[in-house]
């Protein structure tokens, strides 16, 4: 047994006997989760993958599945569209299976409310709905008050973000398609932390991939809010091995901490104007927070994230509230979709065993992030996190990113399960 | 009040085991929850798109998924991202998972 279980029941804390002492009240015979109500707040990777669960774990739990858009595009595979690898529908999951299949009940809407006391949501369409358990997943949103001076959601068309994949990365996609062969594709990458660590390089990697396949004398500029970089060294060696000296990385001490830019001109201005990169096609990522809906429901601290509790991802602010994805604070696990698929199944878990009276279980969950440096050189980082002294960690000794040292035909086979992961995780969660 | 507040909650923790073992009521358990981690690469469908990688939908027999994540884990089979996973998983917890792929096995 790897988990310390003083530890473990240390940290269920005020929650955990919130919990016990709730269940007492409703039990015996755990009537309380017989035609409970689950609310599942944002229908991304962690969303969605908590509503099915729940209802696979406990068919007697009704879950109401709140997501504004009909059709979700996922951010993990959208740089392959940008590298013309995949088109906007490959990666375009919807609600059906969940509503048919599973028993969710999918509501096209748009959370404008949280009322913490009362246990209700509210709609934008005026509908309320009460809850026993809710589930907040509303991934990221942007940090304009910190972000380059010049910048702002209104320049978002002209100097796309793309880091939430749908009509951004299909203007991002026309800007490279409309470039002229020579020109310089500049991405601005943001500090830690933020959506999918190794988001940024992948995306490099696929703008070098159609630029070498449609306009080869094209540049690549990545300017770093930064000083290293999720799978540095694999990214820096695969780019080399394919696409010779086409990307070049500045980590922010050498000019990368880009502080302005003038939208007019794309132009980048780092050190107070010292160094200034013109663009082509200019890629803006800005510093992220959680889902706008976290921060007026006030489930956020400081940071800008939700702190959590690190085994049942209650939120450390208000306790029948669970915060999962990108917006949670989960110790060592980055934020990617499949640490939110991993955090969808403990958090349904977690709420089948409350609302029966049970323990919750020790955590354990999973990330592997594969990213494509060309069509057929993928590379991936991959870890197994519990709950260990007090905080989500991975496992000592295991995890950790491909060998530096694989051939060709190693690659090839990551590549080739990097699509095959994007089939599985995304059948685990719409299918 | 406080005092039987307390009490109570004493008792559900007390009690906690027992009433698992006894009801037939839902539980997940942490095997099943591990389990459900792998899906997300190993297919959570029979039959399912990813032609790739293996599926574990429709379960797996035990002692060879035992044998198998050892090895995986000690590095006598090789793998791409396996051995990283199964490094995560003490000799209790790669029983867990293969109790639970067992007795989903189709």
């Amino acid at each position: 047994m790897s988990i310390s279980r003083r530890h473990f029941l240390k940290a269920l804390g005020a929650g955990g006997a919130a919990t016990a002492l709730a269940a007492c009240a409703q039990m015996p015979g755990g009537e309380k989760a017989r035609g409970a109500h689950v609310v599942v707040v944002g229908g991304g990777s962690g969303g969605a993958t908590a509503a099915k669960y729940l209802r696979h774990f406990d068919s007697d739990i009704r879950v109401t599945l709140v997501e504004p858009n009909a059709t979700y595009h996922t951010c993990y595979g959208s740089n392959w569209v940008l590298g013309g690898l995949r088109q906007m529908n490959d990666i375009a999951q919807t609600y059906g299976n969940l509503r048919d299949r599973h028993g969710v009940n999918v509501i096209q809407d748009t959370v404008t409310a949280i009322d913490p006391e009362t246990n209700r949501v509210t709609l934008a369409g005026g509908q309320v709905l009460n809850y026993d358990k809710l589930v907040v997943a509303p991934g990221i949103s942007f940090n304009w008050a910190t972000a380059a001076e010049g910048t702002s959601e209104a320049t978002t068309n002209q100097i796309p973000h793309a880091w939430k994949a749908g009509p951004q990365t299909e203007i991002l996609r026309r800007q490279l398609e409309a470039m002229p062969d020579g020109g310089v594709f500049v991405m601005v990458a943001p500090g830690n932390p933020f959506r999918c660590p190794p988001g940024p390089y992948e995306r490099a990697s696929m703008v070098a991939h159609y630029f070498k396949t449609h306009k080869p004398r094209s540049k690549i500029l990545i300017l770093d809010n930064k000083e290293n970089f999720s799978k540095q060294g694999l990214f820096l060696a695969g780019w080399e091995a394919n696409y010779g000296n086409m990307i070049e990385w500045v980590p922010s001490s050498r000019g990368g901490q880009v502080e302005r830019i003038d939208v007019a001109s794309k132009t980048a201005i780092s050190d107070g104007g010292l160094n200034r990169f013109k663009a082509d096609v200019l890629n803006y990522i800005p510093p992220q927070r959680a889902g706008e809906i976290a921060h007026s429901a006030s489930l956020v601290n400081d940071t800008g994230w939700c702190p959590v509790n690190q085994v049942t991802f209650q939120s450390s602010i208000h306790t029948d509230i669970h915060v999962i994805g990108d917006s949670s604070i989960a110790g060592a696990m980055p934020k990617s979709g499949h640490s939110a698929n991993s955090q969808g199944k403990l958090v349904a878990a977690a709420i089948v065993n409350a609302l029966r009276g049970r323990d919750p279980i020790a955590p354990s969950m999973v990330n592997t992030c594969y990213s494509l440096v060309t069509p057929d050189w993928g590379i991936s980082v991959a870890a197994v996190y519990q709950f260990l002294d007090d905080s989500i960690k991975g496992v000592p000794g295991s995890g950790g990113v491909s060998p530096a040292d694989a051939d060709r035909n190693f690659r090839r086979m990551e590549a080739n399960y990097t699509r095959g992961w994007y089939d599985s995780i995304t059948t685990d969660i719409w299918g | 009040m406080k005092h039987a507040k307390l009490a109570a909650v004493a008792l559900a923790v007390s009690l906690g085991g027992l009433a698992v073992s006894q009801s037939a009521l839902a539980e997940v358990t942490r095997g099943q929850l591990m389990a459900k981690t792998c899906l997300a690469c190993h297919g959570s469908v029979a039959g399912g798109p990813d032609a790739t990688i293996p599926s574990l939908v429709n379960g797996y027999p035990r002692q060879l998924m035992i044998q198998n994540m050892k090895a995986f884990r000690d590095g006598t089979r090789a793998a791409t991202v396996m051995n990283r996973h199964a490094l995560g998983y003490t000799d209790e917890e790669i029983a867990l998972l293969a109790d639970y792929f067992d007795t989903t096995r189709r």
